[in-house]
C-alpha cells in the first residue's frame, strides 16, 4: 500500500442570515432579558416562538412574555464540554419548560454534578453579561430550587423595545476541523510534484492518462492505476486573460490563466502562462513549467520556442 | 418503457446490494476510490453496464469529509461520460432510493442505480452534525449528536419506556449479530465503557466510521430478468417531525407510524425488521412506533451499532433487508432509515419476495 499524504483542513464559515419577525423579536428580547413565545390558534405558548405553527403551518404573531424560570423536562449530563458549547467545565444539556411554556427550549445547565439534576427540578435563566440579541445571551440555567412551580400568567408583548433597534439578523460562524487525507491517486500525485514530476493514471479500458488523476476514469468508471508520467511540455488548448487582481494573490494583472495539456496527456490541466507579454498567449503555444525554490507545484508555464502546435494535435482536449 | 399509471402502481424491487467493510478511517481511499468497488459489485451481480442503467441517484455530504463538492467527484465512479440521467441528495442515500422510486414509478426508466457514501474519519462527526440543526434557536450551542441523543434516551428512561441495563442489552444484542456480518465495523463482546453524555454509553453509541453501500432497482419484469428472487418494494415512505426539539415528545416517533401506515407495514406481519437506529435507546422509540412483536428479528445485520456509515448507513438497512429476501431468509422485511436529531425525519419501506 502506497504511503498516502494527510494534512490539516479547517472549514470556517459565518453565515449571514436575516430574522423573521418572530425570531426578530425573540432574540431581541433576550438582549433585554425578557423571553418571548408565540402563542399558536389553539392557545398553545411555544417557546423559543417560530413563525409558523409546526402543526398547521399556520402564520404565527401572537407574541407573549414569559417567565426566566422553569422546569427540566429532560437532561444528559455532559462530562467533557466541546469547543462551543456554552460552558467550559462540565454540565447538563437540558430541555426546560419556561413558567408560561407549552414547550421546552434546550440550552446547558450549570450543576455541580449529575447528582444535582433531575426531570422535573426548577431552574432559572442566568443572562450572559454581553448581550448581543442571540441565543447566547442565555449563559445557561442555573438551579433555583426555591421556587416552587407556579402557574405563570403570560402577558401579550407588541415585540418592541425601548433602547437599540431590534436584531434583525445573526452572524452564526462555524469552523470545522479536519485531517484531509486525498486518497491513493492524488497522493501519488502530490509526491510525484515534490520531485517535479508530473504523473497521471492510464485507463485500463479507454487507455485514456489522465493528469491530475483522481482514481477513477469519468468515462468508463473503472479505477485507473497504471502510473504514466507525462510533459514536462504541454501545449495551450485554450486560455482567458484575467484582468481583475484576487485578493492574497501577488500577481500583476492582466495575466492569462490557461488550459495545458501536456505531452502524453489526454485530460488538459490549468496553470497561469508567464515569460511572454499576455496578448501574445494563442491557442497551439508550446509551454514548459517553471519551477520556484521550495514550489510545491510549478509556479506558472513559459513559453518553450518550439513552433506553435498544430491544432489536430490537441482538438479532442479542447 | 411503462406508461405513468400514478404513484406507487408500477412494481420495483431491489435487485441488488453492495457494501463496503465499514472500517474506522480509510486514508488511503478517496471518496471515489472507496466507493467504485461496491458500484462495480452491484453492477456485476445484475449483469448491467452503466450505460444501461436508467437512472442514478447518490446520498451524501460534504460536510463530513470537509470536500466541497465531493458528490461530483465520485460520479467519476460510475462513470457519467457520456452524460447519464443522475441525481444528488445531501442525506442519506436512504433518500435517494427513494427519489429512484419515484423515477421509476413514472416510467422514465426500468432500472437505477443508487449509492451513498461517508467518510466521517478526516473530520469530527459530532461536531460536524450540529451544522444540520436549526442555525438560530440551536445550532450556536453546539449541541453535539450524542448529546441530543441522550437527552432523548432520559425521556425515555424518565418515562419507564427503557432504563440502563435494558440500553445495554440492545448494544450486546446488536454486536452479537454483526458476528455474522463481514461488513461490520464493531462486532462481538463489546463493553458498554463510560458515559459519552449521559445516560448513554460507549456501548450505547454507534461506532465512528467510513463506507459506502450501492444498491440497484429494476422494474416489473426487468426486475425477474435481474435477480432470482427480488426484493419487491410494496410501500415506501417518508416523514418528518417538527424542527424544534422541545415541540416534540421525543419518547414516540409519530413519523415513524405515518411513514409505516403509509407504507403498508401494518397491513400484515414482518419476518423481520431492519431499524436504523444509531443509538440504543432509538431502537425501544422505533419498536414501539413499528409495533414490532418479539417474534420478529430485529437488525440481523447488527445495525447502525455495528456500522455507521453516516450517509449510508440508511439505504444499508433498506439493501440488508433486500438480501434477507434475495436469499431467502424473509419472506416481508421492513426496511427503516433516518435522518437528523434524534430520529427527526424517517422513512419505512416494505420488502416482499415472491411466494416461494
Amino acid at each position: 500500500m502506497t504511503e498516502v499524504l494527510s494534512a490539516p483542513l479547517v472549514v470556517e464559515f459565518p453565515f449571514t442570515r436575516s430574522l423573521g419577525p418572530v425570531q426578530s423579536a425573540f432574540l431581541t428580547g433576550l438582549r433585554e432579558r425578557a423571553v418571548l413565545g408565540v402563542r399558536t390558534a389553539d392557545g398553545k405558548v411555544l417557546v423559543p416562538p417560530v413563525e409558523y405553527d409546526p402543526r398547521t403551518a399556520e402564520e404565527l404573531r401572537d407574541l407573549v412574555e414569559v417567565a426566566t424560570t422553569g422546569t427540566v423536562t429532560t437532561w444528559a449530563w455532559n462530562p467533557d464540554p466541546r469547543r462551543g458549547q456554552p460552558l467550559g467545565s462540565p454540565f447538563a444539556w437540558v430541555l426546560v419548560r419556561l413558567d408560561g411554556a407549552d414547550t421546552s427550549l434546550l440550552h446547558a445547565l450549570d450543576a455541580p454534578g449529575p447528582d444535582a439534576v433531575r426531570t422535573g427540578m426548577r431552574v432559572r435563566v442566568r443572562w450572559a453579561a454581553e448581550r448581543t440579541g442571540a441565543i447566547t445571551d442565555i449563559a445557561c440555567f442555573e438551579p433555583y430550587e426555591e421556587g416552587e412551580p407556579v402557574v405563570h400568567q403570560v402577558t401579550p408583548h407588541s415585540g418592541e423595545f425601548a433602547g437599540e433597534a431590534a436584531v434583525t439578523g445573526i452572524v452564526a460562524a462555524a469552523r470545522l476541523d479536519y485531517t484531509y487525507s486525498p486518497g491513493r491517486a492524488q497522493s501519488q500525485y502530490i509526491r510525484a510534484l515534490s520531485g517535479r514530476r508530473t504523473v497521471g493514471e492510464r485507463c485500463p479500458s479507454c487507455r485514456k492518462v489522465y493528469v491530475p488523476p483522481r482514481g477513477a476514469c469519468p468515462t468508463c468508471g473503472v479505477a485507473t492505476d497504471e502510473q504514466v508520467e507525462v510533459g514536462p511540455r504541454g501545449t495551450v488548448t485554450t486560455f482567458c486573460v484575467v484582468n481583475i487582481k484576487a485578493k492574497n494573490l501577488d500577481i500583476e494583472v492582466p495575466y492569462v490563466y490557461a488550459h495545458i495539456a501536456l505531452d502524453g496527456a489526454d485530460l488538459a490541466l490549468h496553470g497561469r502562462i508567464g515569460g511572454i507579454p499576455y496578448d501574445q498567449v494563442r491557442m497551439g503555444l508550446r509551454v514548459e513549467p517553471v519551477w520556484t525554490d521550495g514550489g510545491r507545484y510549478p509556479d506558472h508555464y513559459r513559453p518553450t520556442g518550439e513552433p506553435d502546435a498544430d491544432y489536430d494535435t490537441y482538438k479532442e482536449l479542447v | 418503457m411503462a406508461e405513468y399509471a400514478g404513484p406507487g402502481t408500477r412494481d420495483v424491487a431491489i435487485v441488488a446490494f453492495g457494501q463496503t467493510d465499514h472500517r474506522r478511517t480509510s486514508d488511503e481511499f478517496s471518496e471515489v476510490e472507496m466507493l467504485m468497488p461496491v458500484l462495480h459489485e452491484v453492477l456485476a451481480a445484475t449483469g448491467l453496464k452503466t450505460s444501461d442503467i436508467g437512472f442514478t441517484c447518490s446520498g451524501s455530504s460534504d460536510y463530513l469529509a470537509g470536500r466541497a463538492f465531493s458528490f461530483t467527484m465520485a460520479l467519476d465512479g460510475v462513470g457519467a461520460w457520456p452524460p447519464i440521467s443522475e441525481s444528488h441528495v445531501e442525506m442519506d442515500g436512504a433518500w435517494a432510493l427513494y427519489e429512484a422510486w419515484v423515477k421509476l414509478q413514472t416510467g422514465e426508466a426500468d432500472t437505477a442505480l443508487v449509492y451513498s457514501y461517508g467518510k466521517s474519519s478526516p473530520g469530527s462527526v459530532r461536531d460536524v452534525l450540529t451544522r444540520q440543526l436549526d442555525p438560530y434557536y440551536v445550532a450556536p450551542l453546539w449541541p453535539d449528536s450524542v448529546a441530543l441523543a441522550a437527552l432523548q434516551a432520559q425521556a425515555l428512561i424518565d418515562a419507564g419506556d427503557t432504563d440502563e441495563p435494558a440500553l445495554a442489552g440492545i448494544a450486546a444484542r446488536s454486536r452479537n449479530a454483526a458476528r455474522g456480518n463481514s461488513h461490520a465495523q464493531l462486532g462481538g463482546s463489546v463493553p458498554q465503557g463510560d458515559y459519552v453524555v449521559r445516560p448513554l454509553r460507549t456501548g450505547d453509541c454507534p461506532p465512528i466510521g467510513d463506507g459506502a453501500a450501492a444498491v440497484v432497482l429494476a422494474a416489473g419484469e426487468r426486475a425477474r430478468e435481474l435477480c432470482e428472487r427480488p426484493a419487491w418494494i410494496r410501500g415506501i415512505d417518508h416523514r418528518i417531525e417538527p424542527h424544534g426539539l422541545g415541540v416534540r415528545d421525543l419518547t414516540d416517533s409519530p413519523s415513524t407510524r405515518l411513514a409505516a401506515e403509509r407504507a403498508g407495514a401494518f397491513a400484515g406481519p414482518v419476518d423481520t425488521a431492519e431499524l436504523h437506529a444509531p443509538f440504543t435507546s432509538q431502537e425501544v422509540v422505533l419498536r414501539k412506533a413499528l409495533r414490532l412483536g418479539d417474534d420478529v428479528t430485529v437488525n440481523p445485520s447488527g445495525g447502525a451499532l455495528a456500522a455507521n456509515p453516516v450517509m449510508a448507513a440508511g439505504l444499508i438497512r433498506l439493501g440488508e433487508a433486500a438480501a434477507r429476501v434475495h436469499r431467502g431468509a424473509s419472506d416481508r422485511a421492513l426496511a427503516h432509515a433516518t435522518s437528523g436529531p434524534c430520529l427527526q425525519q424517517n422513512l419505512v419501506a416494505v420488502l416482499e419476495g415472491d411466494p416461494r
